[in-house]
């Protein structure tokens, strides 16, 4: 998921900008207010209009500066949370942004999810939704949430210093207690807060320097993980509610089919069955318990009736967007600044990466209680106030009528971006009159995701006597995930930021480069939605296969190569030249039918480099061995969780290269659970390391870095291993262990090659 | 009516006897700290002991336990592999969005009973029958060596930020 900052006539020159800026936090710089209007709400470190209410529902406690920091007059300082947890530690990491200003650890702070309210938990970098994901969550509360900690600290300060007739500055404050430093008085915070509650606010702060926090920059423990490891974390699935009966749903396998007669006379006769409801494509059975649901649910006899899709199956789809690139039309995402050198050698390729569900692992589910004006709703999603205005449509009452009550998310990837799963328990919820848990089984969850775009890519290049390239022309074509989810954000030309980001701001320095996108439009029901790195993990795929494509055709080695290309001193390049040094690039010889690949990007924000070693067995089995990965994510918050996000990210991708790919048949997704929708398991996990440059640059984004870097570094490896060059995502379904001819290439190679084991 | 000694009490269940233990405990007895990922044996989500071996409890028919003691990620703190699973878990920060983390922190558990020090193929075999869509997989492997151990292995975490 993309942004895009689009200042109406300013455009296109935001957009040269930008692209300038290649290599300097350009992601940043693509962020979407576009077509939002002025008025886009977004938090705000001071009160505002609408915390007054947040306030009252929250029992008015004793200190409530702004929509973030609560303190009771027992001393108790709670964090209310902007955005969702699903794994990425962004809790931890806004604690520490409060906790750094306001002066607490965070062992003394409790963490609580906010209430829906785009005008108090607004993402300033979306629009102002108040939506977690696109990794925009630190990059756009950097600033305001440690505002709105010292707002706090100095709200308290100036309490205390009025008891004690002292000046403010006179005064200290650790861990939740402020000292009079000259005298050694001390007050917690408590004591004052209700004094403080009272106190104008601080019209300017002073945040604290880098080399005098606390907290940013250390290891900090997850304030979520105790609970975590106990079994306490309250997931939507977990939701208890008084009376509460279970429903398991199925929705027209065939994608926009709808439901035709059902008999489900042997369902109900099923003890413990309470209810058969029905939409216009889906069919629910209600029980007492998940099981029970379940069971009434095979006991249904369905028809289904055809829709638009009853012919639609992979590769027609793929013709179609190929067909697509032919025609166009293509709009322009980055234009060539000069003239090609006529003369020289050209390189044409062409890519497909395929649709991908998220499968996060907590399945989907709601729980909702429809009463009369009325709709209260228990589940994790990334959209909160997306989730109630649904609510609202549908049950026909005003947004005031729905509750929302937030919990943990198990898992996102961007799954949890959408609400139609939210959308379906309402509407069977308010057929009932007791509050409906509806749990999709994974194979709902797989066979109705929102899936990750397919997208065919076609990418040329000229290359001079030096083996640079003179010219690069690459067009996409996809779906548009942005146009649908967001259409106010697209550009005023129709671009989509999110299908071009990573293509169009390249970290190498060349002039001639022509990046177009065309549109193509999925046929209905077949919704594509964000999936961890959307647009940038599949240009980056297509554009770092590409670059290596170059070095060999140049004769060139592929680090060697790249670096011939980067600017001296780039951030991208000191990525790099981290992860090559520290992998020991071009030390020992490798093994037979080993090879390392290498790719090395800008996106979200960040500068990433994943060299990936792996091993192509005889049989076309791909293992593998190691992989390093350098981040410069500018400033760091907690590098615990960049760590661990760099790692799992890289595996969700390197998971996903390997084994997965959404098809279609007959209009239905073919993929229904983990056995034929493969995820990486830990016997698979190479040896791993990450590595962080040290950096005074404002914070990027961390949470899919590691994911849009790892298709390319694994493609990049098996062709060092093997000389194949795979154009198409997953590994498995392309031309290695199923093809005879390939397998014949692999052992060759592993004949050419030292064993040096 | 069927009679299950979950973490150390006795439970009265009146369901069919081929409802999964899953269920029974989530649905029934209110449990729900196991959890539901694939509903195939497939994912490792819903790992409890059975006389303190692992087993899934989605694919585990009520009326196949008999009077086998059942431990639920609740209790698995008062073994003394669970209570060192849990320390290590937290010393080097394993979870993410932590919905798998209740099969992992089992499977691991029952690993260490079984073998006190394991290898790196013990630590495969053992839990590779565990999904993580986060993909922990690394700390995973570093958190069962820390509690076998009692070494560090990789980042270790604070927990009080406030001393500089
Ligand atoms: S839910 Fe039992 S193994 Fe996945
Ligand atoms: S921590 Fe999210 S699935 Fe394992």
């Amino acid at each position: 998921m993309n942004a895009r900052r689009d200042q109406g006539d300013a455009f296109d020159a935001g957009r040269r900008n930008a692209l300038r800026a290649a290599g300097s936090g350009l992601a940043v710089a693509f962020l979407w207010t576009a077509g939002m209007g002025p008025a886009v709400a977004q938090m705000s470190p001071r009160r505002q209009a609408a915390d007054a209410a947040a306030a009252a529902a929250d029992g008015n406690p004793a200190f409530a500066p702004n929509a973030f920091v609560r303190v009771d007059a027992d001393g108790a300082v709670r964090l209310v949370m902007p955005a969702v947890e699903m794994g990425q530690a962004i809790y931890t990491g806004i604690s520490m942004m409060l906790a750094e200003e306001l002066g607490v650890g965070l062992d003394q702070i409790r963490v609580e999810h906010s209430p829906p309210s785009d005008a108090l938990y607004g993402q300033p970098l979306l629009g102002g939704g108040q939506i977690t994901g696109g990794s925009t969550s630190t990059r756009g509360q950097w600033q305001a949430l440690r505002e709105a900690g010292a707002v706090a600290r100095e709200t308290l300060v100036a309490a205390a210093a009025a008891q004690w007739h002292v000046d403010p500055t006179s005064c200290s404050v650790a861990r939740g207690v402020i000292t009079h430093v000259p005298s050694g008085r001390t007050l917690g915070f408590g004591a004052v807060a209700e004094a403080a509650g009272k106190l104008p606010q601080p019209a300017t702060v002073t945040l604290k320097q880098r080399k005098d926090f606390m907290l940013i920059g250390k290891p900090m423990r997850r304030v979520d993980s105790p609970d975590k490891v106990n079994g306490g974390t309250q997931f939507g699935i977990d939701a208890k509610i008084p009376g509460m009966k279970v429903a398991s749903v199925i929705t027209s396998p065939e994608l926009a089919g709808t439901l035709g007669k059902v008999d489900d006379a042997k369902a109900r006769a099923i003890p413990g069955v309470v209810d058969v409801l029905r939409l216009d494509n889906a069919v629910a059975v209600v029980a007492d318990n998940f099981w029970l649901a379940q069971r009434g649910l095979d006991a249904l006899d369905i028809e289904w009736k055809h829709g638009v899709n009853a012919n639609l199956d992979t590769e027609t789809l793929i013709a179609a967007l190929q067909e697509s690139s032919r025609n166009g039309p293509a709009l322009i995402g980055r234009k060539p600044k000069g003239e090609a050198a006529a003369d020289g050698k050209l390189i044409e390729a062409s890519y497909i990466s395929p649709m991908l569900a998220h499968a996060p692992m907590e399945p989907l589910n709601a729980t909702v209680h429809v009463t009369p004006g009325k709709c209260e709703i228990w589940t994790g999603t990334q959209v909160p106030t997306r989730c109630v205005a649904e609510a609202a449509r549908i049950c026909g009452i005003p947004a005031e009528g729905v509750v929302l009550n937030a919990a943990y998310l198990g898992g996102g990837f961007g799954r949890r971006l959408e609400t139609d799963q939210v959308e379906q328990a309402v509407a069977f919820a308010r057929q009932v009159g007791y509050p409906l848990k509806v749990i999709w089984s994974r194979e709902e969850d797989i066979r109705h995701d929102r899936v990750r775009p397919l997208y065919f890519d076609r990418i040329s290049a000229t290359l001079g006597a030096d083996g640079k390239p003179t010219s690069w022309k690459h067009r996409i074509t996809s779906g548009t995930v942005l146009g649908r989810w967001a259409p106010g954000a697209m550009g005023k030309d129709g671009m989509d930021s999110d299908a071009i980001e990573s293509a169009a701001d390249l970290p190498y320095d060349m002039d001639n480069v022509l990046v177009e996108w065309v549109r193509h439009e999925m046929p209905p029901g077949l919704v594509v939605g964000w999936w961890r790195g959307v647009g940038p993990t599949h240009n980056l795929f297509v554009v770092e296969s590409f670059v290596d494509e170059l070095a060999h055709a140049a004769g060139k080695d592929p680090l060697e190569y790249r670096r011939s290309l980067m600017k001296p001193g780039s951030r991208a390049l000191g990525v790099m030249n981290l992860a090559a040094e520290k992998i020991g690039w071009g030390g020992q010889p490798l093994p037979a039918r080993v090879g390392r690949g290498i790719a090395v990007g800008s996106p979200f924000g960040s500068h990433v480099c994943a060299i990936v070693e792996a091993e192509v067995t005889e049989q076309g089995q791909v293992r593998l061995r190691k992989a390093v990965v350098a981040i410069d994510n500018g400033i760091t918050i907690n590098p615990s969780s960049v760590q661990a996000q760099m790692q799992g990210g890289l595996l969700f991708g390197l998971g996903a290269a390997l084994y997965n790919g959404i098809t279609l048949k007959n209009g239905a997704i073919e993929q229904s659970n983990f056995h034929d929708y493969r995820s990486l398991r830990i016997n698979e996990v190479p040896e791993l390391e990450v590595y962080s440059v040290e950096s005074d640059e404002v914070p990027g984004g961390i949470g899919e870095v590691g994911t849009a870097i790892a298709a390319p570094a694994l493609t990049n490896a098996i062709f060092a291993a093997t000389g194949i060059r795979l154009r198409r995502l997953p590994v498995a379904l392309a031309q290695l262990a199923a093809s005879p001819d390939a397998l014949k290439r692999v052992a060759a190679v592993g004949g050419e090659k030292e064993d040096v084991a | 009516m069927v009679t299950l000694r979950v973490n150390g009490e006795d439970r009265q269940v009146d369901v069919p006897p081929d409802m999964p233990l899953l269920w029974v405990l989530r649905d029934v007895i209110g449990l729900t700290g196991t959890k539901f990922g694939c509903g195939i044996a497939q994912c490792g989500a819903c790992t409890v002991h059975l006389d303190n071996q692992p087993v899934r409890s989605c694919q585990l028919p009520v009326s196949a336990i008999g009077d086998r003691a059942i431990t639920t990620i609740e209790a698995i703190g008062q073994t003394p592999e669970g209570a060192k699973v849990q320390q290590a878990w937290l010393a080097v920060d394993v979870v993410q969005c932590g919905y798998c983390q209740s099969g992992q922190i089992m499977a691991a558990a029952a690993l260490l009973a079984r073998v006190p020090n394991p290898t790196d193929r013990d630590i495969d075999t053992a839990m590779s029958g565990n999904i993580c869509r986060c993909a922990t997989y690394v700390r995973i492997r570093e958190a069962i060596k820390q509690a076998a151990t009692g070494q560090q292995h990789g980042l270790q975490v604070v927990v009080d930020g406030s001393a500089a």
